[in-house]
């Protein structure tokens, strides 16, 4: 309670013990953001220019550290410029599938009822479509952008989320400090979001890191299949152009994999610290 | 003068899951045609075994849940006529502990904040004003100041019980229903606890509804008791009317089964009847009175029809042969 002088590094360095994994993770995330903002510094370098020879061996210095891919494109570039895209493709999609899974699951959870079995057979009619066909029937439907298949991969992601928001919302909406709310005078509103909601969240947080992984995944694999948008440069875009070569060429598949492999880890690291840090049975005070 | 709380014929039924579609679906009958009255700055105990219908007759009276019948004045108006908003400002007069203190606080919050919660949420007073409230009322229950910014987890059980008791003291109510407030604590915090809560009333004119299947805890606190078998009371009667002259033949094997308190005045009188058996379901109950399987004086007549609560001597009893 004393020595007030600098409560940001108290807590930062309170974080760093409760929740190593969640500074560790928000390291590595902000190294991945770095990428995508160092791609400002490419000085107009298209990403599908062609620079060199396919397929040039990464030499980890010189002007093509990371070699070429099979049409001769700097391979370092791409993995740059193909940052910011691949991570906001995966937060604006996780953004969505969390706001609509936790607010359907949520409402099914905490009324119950009529509204439960509507909101849960809506829930199931979307789990039982194979995800990956139905995002692709949607992006084939619009044209592939980074929003379009953002929204889509958003779209088609909430299922799981709503399930277990539903159950969490169901588990807690009978404890009773949830009825002492109730009884203080608390309306529904206020029992979901203040005191239902941060009960739940330690699954709902390890749900929304899956669900960025997935999101991050979802883009690589409609990349992949060549369903990305052509005019974007993304990782998974890099991966799903040179899939063909894997045999000749190793690294302009690797890299971008492991660069993919890196954030879903840096996310679900901070997934895990911050529950730590969240869980007043951690609290340094 | 009209009493502070009048319950009649509460019935709450829970609707159990059916067991096809088209199937009727049962329904539990937790409390069956409760009736009794609480005035200001008087204690009533509910006693009964696991069961009985103690907690759901304990919530129906907060309007916590809903009763399908029966109606429940408190000053005159009946709570379930009311709309929403006049229920919610109702609440300032009406507030509960739960049994469990352990689950009764939200483990996010600090302890001001929970204690605070009902202030901020009925919006009573200025921030100061209400910071000024929760500091007298962690004094009053006997926690210390220092300890407002602590986690629940950081408290012990009968700490936990005494912020419980806090936020439950700080709107201010008339009315204080405590369901087993004691039960989950050890004897000597029950002991604590319970003369906090004697204290509590005799300070501020507080109505005590005090549900327990403890009978030693409702005989320190309460004036009245009322035994509760299956969703019904079976005795009514004044404290040591109670105790002295048990008259229902399931309040004597209670006491019979808690031998430090029967033997005082009523060794000789109640009978040893000990207590074999379950009660009936709550799902579709006997048609007539509910104890008869377990009772030693059952006749075809206890079996075929339900007795009503009538008096008998200083106290009210449901038995069609009272002793
Ligand atoms: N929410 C509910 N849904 C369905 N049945 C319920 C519900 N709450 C209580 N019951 C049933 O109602 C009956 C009375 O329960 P209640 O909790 O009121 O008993 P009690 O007297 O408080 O018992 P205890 O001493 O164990 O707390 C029990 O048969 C119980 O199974
Ligand atoms: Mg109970």
């Amino acid at each position: 309670m004393t020595g007030r002088a600098d409560p940001w590094l108290r807590r930062f360095l309170s974080a760093c013990r409760t929740g190593p994994s969640a500074v560790v993770g928000m390291a590595a995330l902000l190294v991945v953001c770095a990428m995508a903002l160092y791609s400002v510094f490419l000085d107009g370098r298209d990403p599908f220019d062609i620079v060199s020879l396919p397929h040039r061996a990464p030499t980890f210095v010189g002007p093509l550290p990371l070699g070429t891919d099979y049409l001769g494109r700097d391979l370092a570039v791409c993995l740059l410029a193909g940052a910011a895209p691949t991570l906001s493709v995966a937060a604006v999609a996780a953004g969505l599938a969390m706001v609509l899974g936790v607010a359907l699951g949520a409402l099914a959870g905490f009324f119950g009822g009529r509204l439960d079995d509507l909101l849960m057979r809506f829930t199931e009619f979307f789990q039982v479509l194979p995800a990956l066909l139905f995002a692709m029937v949607l992006v084939t439907l619009w044209s592939p952008s980074p929003t379009t298949i953002a929204l889509t991969i958003g779209f088609v992601a909430w299922p799981p989320t709503a399930r277990l928001a539903r159950a969490e919302f169901l588990r807690i909406r009978d404890l009773e400090y949830v009825v002492a709310a109730r009884a203080a005078g608390a309306g529904a509103g206020h029992l979901m979001w203040r005191v239902i909601l941060p009960n739940a969240a330690p699954p709902l947080i390890v749900s929304a890191t899956l669900v960025v992984t997935t999101a991050i995944l979802f883009e690589a694999a409609l990349s992949f299949l060549g369903l990305g948008d052509p005019d974007t440069m993304s990782w998974g875009q890099i991966i799903g152009a040179n899939r063909e070569y894997v045999l000749d060429a190793w690294w302009p598949v690797a890299f971008p994999g492991l660069a993919i492999f890196l954030t879903v880890l840096a996310v679900s690291l901070l997934g895990d610290g911050l529950n730590r840090i969240l869980d007043p049975k951690s609290d340094g005070a | 003068m009209a009493a502070l709380l009048d319950v009649r014929d509460l019935e709450v039924a829970f609707p159990q899951p059916g067991s096809g579609l088209f199937a009727p679906r049962p329904s539990l009958r937790a409390v069956r045609g409760v009736s009794f009255t609480l005035g200001q700055g008087r204690a009533l105990g509910l006693v009964g075994e696991s069961g009985a219908g103690k907690t759901t007759v304990a919530l129906a009276v907060m309007r916590l849940l809903d009763a399908v019948g029966g109606t429940v004045s408190f000053d005159g108006a009946d709570l379930y006529a009311l709309d929403a908003a006049a229920m919610r400002a109702r609440r300032r007069d009406l507030q509960i502990v739960f049994q469990n203190p352990y689950s009764s606080l939200d483990p996010r919050r600090r302890a001001a904040d929970i204690v605070r919660a009902p202030l901020d949420l009925l919006g009573i007073g200025d921030p100061a004003a209400r910071a000024a409230r929760v500091a007298g009322l962690f004094a009053r229950v006997g926690l210390r100041a220092d300890q407002a910014t602590l986690f629940p987890h950081q408290f012990s059980g009968g700490q936990r019980q005494r912020i419980a008791i806090a936020r439950a003291l700080a709107t201010g109510p008339r009315l204080l229903v405590c369901d087993e407030p004691v039960s989950a604590l050890d004897m000597i915090t029950k002991r604590q606890i319970l003369d906090l809560l004697a204290g509590l009333r005799d300070d501020f004119g507080l109505a005590l509804l005090f549900v327990s299947h403890d009978l030693g805890a409702v005989r320190r606190i309460c004036d009245e008791i009322a035994i509760m078998y299956l969703g019904r009371i079976v005795e009514l009667s004044g404290r040591d009317e109670l105790f002295a002259r048990p008259r229902h033949p399931y309040t004597r094997a209670l006491l019979a089964a808690a031998p430090s308190l029967a033997h005082r005045r009523s060794q000789g009188r109640a009978a040893r009847c000990a207590l074999a058996g379950e009660p009936p379901s709550p799902i579709d109950p006997p048609p007539g009175c509910a104890f008869a399987g377990r009772c030693p004086r059952a006749t075809p007549k206890c079996r075929a029809e339900c007795p009503e609560l009538a008096a008998v001597g200083a106290s009210r009893v449901a038995c069609h042969f009272p002793g």
